[in-house]
This record gives C-alpha cells, sequence and structure tokens, in this order.
C-alpha cells in the first residue's frame, strides 16, 4: 500500500482556479525574455509526461524521443515556411535556392495545408513510432536491447535530416522566427505571449489525457508490463499490442512538445536529434519522479529553469551537476523527488532524525515480511 | 581486383577500430550485463593518455625513445582506463548489478562529468590524480597481506593515501612545470602526431598500406587474442566465466565475486583505453572523441550477440566493410556498368553519414530476422 496524499473537494478547485490565473496573469509580471523561457519548459513538460508514460508506467527506457520531437518541429516549421513564402520566387522557401532547388520537394505539398499540419504535429510523429515500436516490440526486443535501438535509430534520423541539405537544409535547420503567421511575425512578443498561452493550456490538456490513460485498466496493464511482462502475456494480453499504443501515443506527445517548443524557440534542427537531448528528457522525468504525472511535469520545467540559471553563472559547472543528478537519482532517489515525497521518504527521514517515532503498521509490516521473503 | 583488395583493407580497417572499441564493451555487457554509456569517456581518457606519454617522450630526457612511446602508451592507456573503471565499479556501478537500465542513466552521468573534467581541469592535475589513485590502489596488493589484517591497519591505510596523495601532487606540479601545455585547462582539442615509422605507407601489388591503420589492425589482433587467452585459459578467467553462468553457485565454491566484478569491469574498461590509442592516431583527441563510437560499439554488440566474442568480431568487420562499401560509393567502382536506377540509389547513400544510415537501417532490419544477434545465447527460459 502506497500513501498517497489526496487534494479533495474546494481545495482542488482553489489550486486549479490558482494556477489558471497565474497562467493568465504570467505574461504581465513575467519580462519576454523570461516568460519565452518559460513557455519552451512548459512544452518540454509534454514530452517529458510522454517519455513518463512509457518508462515510468511502461518501463520502456525510449532514448530515441527527440526523433518525435523533431518530427513535429519540422512539421509546423515546414508549414511556416511555406505560409511565408508565396510572394519568393517559385513560391518556394528561401534556402531552396542556395542549392539551386527550383521545385516544391513532393513531401512538402500536404504542408502547405494549416488544418493537414495541425493534425500532422502528433500523427506523424505517432504513426512513426507506431512503426518502430512495432518492429522492435513483434520481436520481444526489450529492456536495454530497446534504448540501444532506440539510440541508433535516433543516430539514423540524425544523420540523414543532418545531410539532406536540399530536402530540409540539412544541418542550418528550419528557421521560423522571422515567418509570418496571421499576418505577424512568429518571433514577436505578442504572437509569443499567444503561444505561451497554448503551451501552457496543452500541458494541462495532456496532463488530464495522460492521467485519464494510466488510471483504468489500461494503465494497470502498463505497469503490469513494466513488473513482469511474461506474466501479463500468460494472463492472455497482448504486451506487443499495448506496448505499440503507448510508444506511439508518447511519440505524438514528443511531435507537439516538438512543434511548442520550435515555435517559440525560433529554429528546428537536427540538433534535437542529438543523444544527448534524448537521455536528458529521461532525467527530468527520473529527478521529477517516475510513475507520477505531475513530476513530470514540475521535473522537466524546473531542471531547465535550473539549467539556464546556472549557466547564466557558472556555464562549465552545468555538466557537472546534470551528471550528479543522473547518478545521484539511480543510487540514492530511483523514485525522485515527488515520489519520495509521496512515499515514505519524509516519514523515514523524521524518524532518522529522531523527531517522530516509526509506528509499525500493517502495511508497513506485510512489506517488510514480503520483501524477506523475496531476498531469500 | 585490385579494387577489392583495397576496399576490403579499408572495410576491415575502420572495422578493426570498431572491434577493438567494442571489446571491452562486449566483456562488461555480455558478462555483467552492465550498459556503460561512459565508455566512450574511457577511450577518450585511454585517448588522453597516448597525448600525456607522448608529451613526457618529448623531455630530453626520454628523447632518445621516443619513436617507441606509441608501444609504452598502449600499456599506460589501459592501466589509466583501468584504475577509472575500478573506482567507477567501487563507487557506482556495485550499486546497480541486475538494473540495467539504471547503469545506463548512471554511466551516462558519469561520462557527462569525464568530459567536463578533461574541459575544466589541466591535464597535469588528470594526470596527478591517476597517479595516486595507482598508488594508493596498488600499493596493498604489493605488500605483504599480513600488514592489513592486525589493528594498526587504519594507520596502514591512512599512510599509504597520503603517500600517494603526495605523489599524486608532485607529479600535477612536475608536469605542469615541465611541460606547460599540461598545466593549463582547455577544451580545444589536441594531436598526438605518430612517429616518424608510422607515417607514410608500405606499397604492395601498387596499393599503399598506410601504416597506421596496419598498427591498429595488429593492437586489435593482439586484444582479441589476449581477451581471448585469458577469458578461456587463465585462472581467473574461468572464474569470471563461472560468475556469469551462476553468481551464487560460484560463490558457494569459494571464488570471491566481488573481486570478480571488479577485475571483470577493469579489464573492460583497460581495453576501452587500448581502443583509444587506436583512435588517438587516427584523428585528433577532444572531450566527446569517445561518444562519437559509442553507439556504433552498441551495435555491433547486439548484432554479434551478446557475450560472444566470435559474433562481436564477424559484426564489426561486416559494419566497416558494409560502412566503406557504402559509404565510399566502392559499389559504383566495382561495377561501373550498373544499372542507372540502382545507381542513383547508390550515389544517394555515398556518404559518410548516409552510410551509417543505411547500415543502421540494416541492421534494425536483421535484427528482425534474428532479434538476438547472429549467435543468440542459447537457454530455455521465457524471456530468452
Amino acid at each position: 500500500m502506497k500513501k498517497t496524499f489526496k487534494i479533495t473537494g474546494w481545495v482542488s478547485w482553489l489550486v486549479w482556479v490558482g494556477i489558471i490565473a497565474l497562467i493568465i496573469a504570467a505574461p504581465s509580471f513575467l519580462p519576454v525574455f523570461r516568460l519565452n523561457l518559460l513557455g519552451r519548459y512548459l512544452s518540454l513538460a509534454i514530452a517529458a509526461l510522454g517519455v513518463d508514460l512509457i518508462w515510468g508506467f511502461t518501463g520502456l527506457l525510449s532514448l530515441g524521443q527527440g526523433i518525435f520531437f523533431s518530427l513535429g518541429g519540422y512539421c509546423i516549421a515546414m508549414f511556416l515556411q511555406l505560409n511565408t513564402s508565396s510572394d519568393l520566387p517559385n513560391r518556394i522557401p528561401e534556402f531552396f535556392s542556395l542549392y539551386g532547388i527550383q521545385s516544391l520537394p513532393f513531401f512538402w505539398e500536404p504542408f502547405k495545408s494549416p488544418l493537414f499540419t495541425i493534425f500532422s504535429i502528433f500523427i506523424i510523429p505517432s504513426l512513426v513510432a507506431g512503426f518502430l515500436g512495432f518492429l522492435v516490440f513483434r520481436n520481444r526486443i526489450k529492456g536495454v536491447y530497446f534504448s540501444i535501438l532506440t539510440q541508433a535509430a535516433l543516430l539514423v534520423f540524425f544523420n540523414f535530416f543532418n545531410g539532406q541539405q536540399k530536402l530540409i537544409n540539412g544541418t542550418n535547420g528550419l528557421k521560423t522566427d522571422v515567418t509570418q503567421l496571421f499576418g505577424q511575425i512568429v518571433g514577436s512578443d505578442s504572437m509569443q505571449r499567444y503561444f505561451f498561452w497554448i503551451t501552457a493550456i496543452l500541458v494541462i490538456l495532456s496532463w488530464l489525457f495522460t492521467r485519464w490513460l494510466v488510471r483504468d485498466r489500461f494503465g494497470d496493464i502498463l505497469i503490469g508490463i513494466r513488473d513482469d511482462e511474461a506474466r501479463v502475456r500468460f494472463t492472455g494480453y497482448n504486451p506487443t499490442l499495448f506496448k505499440t499504443i503507448v510508444f506511439s501515443i508518447a511519440g505524438g506527445l514528443a511531435g507537439i512538445s516538438g512543434a511548442l517548443y520550435t515555435v517559440q524557440s525560433g529554429i528546428v534542427s537536427p540538433q534535437f536529434m542529438t543523444v544527448p537531448f534524448s537521455i536528458e528528457m529521461v532525467i527530468w522525468v527520473a529527478v521529477g519522479g517516475r510513475g507520477t504525472l505531475l513530476g513530470a511535469i514540475l521535473g522537466a520545467v524546473t531542471i531547465n529553469y535550473a539549467k539556464s540559471l546556472v549557466s547564466e553563472a557558472l556555464p562549465a559547472s552545468w555538466m557537472f551537476i546534470q551528471g550528479g543528478m543522473f547518478i545521484l537519482v539511480v543510487t540514492a532517489l530511483p523514485e525522485g523527488v515527488l515520489g519520495w515525497l509521496q512515499g515514505s521518504g519524509p516519514r523515514n527521514l523524521l524518524s532518522r532524525l529522531g523527531i517522530s517515532r516509526t509506528l509499525p503498521t500493517y502495511p508497513d509490516l506485510e512489506a517488510r515480511e514480503s520483501k524477506g521473503v523475496n531476498s531469500q | 581486383m585490385q579494387l577489392i583488395v583495397e576496399s576490403l583493407f579499408n572495410g576491415i580497417a575502420i572495422g578493426s577500430v570498431l572491434l577493438v572499441a567494442a571489446l571491452g564493451l562486449a566483456i562488461v555487457f555480455g558478462l555483467m550485463g552492465v550498459i556503460n554509456l561512459a565508455h566512450g569517456e574511457l577511450m577518450m581518457i585511454g585517448a588522453y593518455s597516448t597525448y600525456v606519454t607522448q608529451l613526457i617522450f618529448k623531455l630530453p630526457a626520454f628523447q632518445q625513445f621516443y619513436n617507441s612511446y606509441i608501444i609504452v602508451s598502449l600499456g599506460v592507456a589501459f592501466l589509466v582506463s583501468a584504475v577509472v573503471g575500478i573506482v567507477l565499479e567501487s563507487l557506482i556501478i556495485k550499486r546497480l548489478y541486475g538494473n540495467p537500465l539504471e547503469t545506463l542513466l548512471a554511466t551516462w552521468g558519469v561520462s557527462l562529468i569525464l568530459q567536463q573534467f578533461v574541459r575544466s581541469v589541466p591535464l597535469a592535475y588528470g594526470t596527478g590524480l591517476i597517479i595516486s589513485l595507482i598508488i594508493g590502489l596498488g600499493l596493498p596488493i604489493i605488500l605483504p597481506k599480513n600488514l592489513f589484517v592486525s589493528h594498526q591497519s587504519k594507520f596502514f591505510r591512512l599512510g599509504i593515501w597520503s603517500i600517494s596523495v603526495v605523489f599524486g601532487l608532485l607529479t600535477a606540479n612536475g608536469l605542469s612545470s615541465a611541460i606547460s601545455k599540461l598545466g593549463r585547462s582547455s577544451s580545444r582539442n589536441v594531436d598526438v602526431t605518430a612517429p616518424s615509422w608510422m607515417r607514410g605507407g608500405i606499397e604492395f601489388w601498387d596499393i599503399t598500406f598506410p601504416v597506421t591503420r596496419l598498427v591498429i589492425i595488429v593492437i586489435t589482433i593482439i586484444s582479441v587474442i589476449a581477451v581471448s587467452w585469458f577469458l578461456n585459459r587463465s585462472i581467473w578467467g574461468m572464474r569470471i566465466r563461472a560468475v556469469t553462468q551462476n553468481r551464487s553457485m560460484s560463490e558457494c565454491l569459494g571464488i570471491s565475486t566481488k573481486k570478480v566484478d571488479i577485475l571483470t569491469f577493469a579489464i573492460g574498461s583497460g581495453l576501452a583505453g587500448v581502443a583509444g590509442v587506436a583512435v588517438s592516431l587516427l584523428g585528433s583527441v577532444g572531450p566527446n572523441v569517445g561518444a562519437n563510437y559509442i553507439v556504433g560499439c552498441f551495435m555491433v554488440v547486439v548484432l554479434g550477440g551478446v557475450g560472444n566474442l566470435l559474433g562481436t568480431i564477424i559484426a564489426s568487420f561486416g559494419i566497416g566493410i558494409m560502412t566503406d562499401l557504402i559509404g565510399a560509393g566502392r559499389l559504383l567502382e566495382i561495377w561501373p556498368e550498373m544499372p542507372s536506377s540502382i545507381a542513383s540509389t547508390v550515389n544517394f547513400f555515398a556518404t559518410t553519414s548516409m552510410a551509417r544510415v543505411l547500415v543502421f537501417a540494416l541492421i534494425v532490419v536483421f535484427l528482425q530476422f534474428k532479434p538476438a544477434g547472429l549467435f543468440p545465447q542459447k537457454g530455455r527460459m521465457v524471456e530468452g
């Protein structure tokens, strides 16, 4: 049994009203630069929710979420580039002329439509994720092999996007901050404010969505797969199907996150597909608390904010801190901060300091006993 | 014919770098189930220790032996990386056995720290730290055992570590005053210059074989033979295999599994150091030099089948030859009258990065048919 604190009744309403008021009011008291940073980190939280879904709940450690993140980013960047290039020669984005391309590559065509783009932001990444996942899960490749393969897939995508100058501007990436949307420059302050609000709303929506997913029997099966996949299979469920579904959902979330991040940072480039960035996503969730959805959001926002603050003050020390965080979180704090708070962590700390006594309660005794049996 | 020999040689050269780098990983992953993402950084440490050795051999006192520094640096790199590996094992990895995903995350953290360490700490002080670790860990092995069982053992240990710290500081200060390059921290890449006998090439059948590549192939062959001898013929190799097969039974039979763990990890890390020497001969050495190899190494291990030396060898040469055939566009040279439709596809993939794309994609396709690699481990478990 795990003790969880619950916010019920009017308190939860108060919390919600507070959060929404903060979101609406944030642009008025934060300078544009900080607001933009906060918006970016909130958009990363959506990807973190996806990572939590597949790693925290299902036990699939994907080191390739950057693929889906960048795919979402590229989708919206292609649309914005096309949207802006109607009065340019050949009606194609400017960079094509550098490589002597006269006509639009075929896969750019559908991105002229805004409706297609909005759907493509999450459908294309989730389809790619579903396809990759199906290929891997079908063969019962799991655990570290899955992680290594996703990392290899990430490298494949990185090399492809990095090398194809003539198709998607290669290593330079696609800029979005000078493009136009509804007649306004995307990088302008007023547009950034709207993007902040959209991001905040989408974070809440994706949190509600993932919470709805893991609350019911679907979530139980995911946890079952994490804890003992063979047993789930013997009970008559098909783990491949569930893993593919959840992996493609996480891919879709990463895609949305990438699109929002792109419009707020002003560029999408193959840098989003480098190995460190994808592993960083894991550490957000690990520090926040794997298996706790709020932990993923808080972890993503806090760590990134801390990163920007530390990098401004002491550029060299961030790598040490980040590396230390990886080591600390697996050796000392495997449940993450929020998991530690929700579990018996604070009580143990208090009793160790001699402030409160440990009370041997029934579930605790049971847990201790079963632990003893297991370790035989 | 000449073309085929040349492309085979290039492929083998690429493959042998991969093999020597993947060998240590295969041991650590295959025998211990530890995913060591810091393997690339251990290679980087090996490469940097080659650089330091080279600078020391440039000093007037050692000038006459300069041509043989590469042989010395093989041993030095092995020792240095092995010591770092021992520290890593006994501080972090020890707590995480049986949890490969956790080791993956922890070693990634270690790799970040090591990269930043090389950037912000002068190499002389890094060398000093390593020297003090070598003395501190090595002296208890050399000194008679009964010193450490008496009630005064605490003082002996304290004495040993203070001696080692003094030696480390002396080395650091000496190095930084003797060689000014080592006294400053810098994130710039450094270059290891090969001794004069390794420059140029050997002509044979009108094909030039670069000597550096030949040396790397020789290093690889020696490491493979040494590893397979050690694992299959030596007493400690037998213990390592026993612990891999059945840990608790080996413990019952009196094998110190702790020692076996440390030894296995040290050897895997040391091999990474040797790979670092090979890598330093190919290009400039920087904090990221190992990170470029790590994914390729993991693909070799997965493709070859975990815990199988022969599989690792075949997989790395296979990947090397494929990369060279595709990336250098040799298919067109070998078969010039190729239909134009195929030729355009071949041209599309004829760069190093696109060749990587295709090779990795082919590996993923291959794993569809043989999920456990070329030589899967046999077993009856559900988890297989």
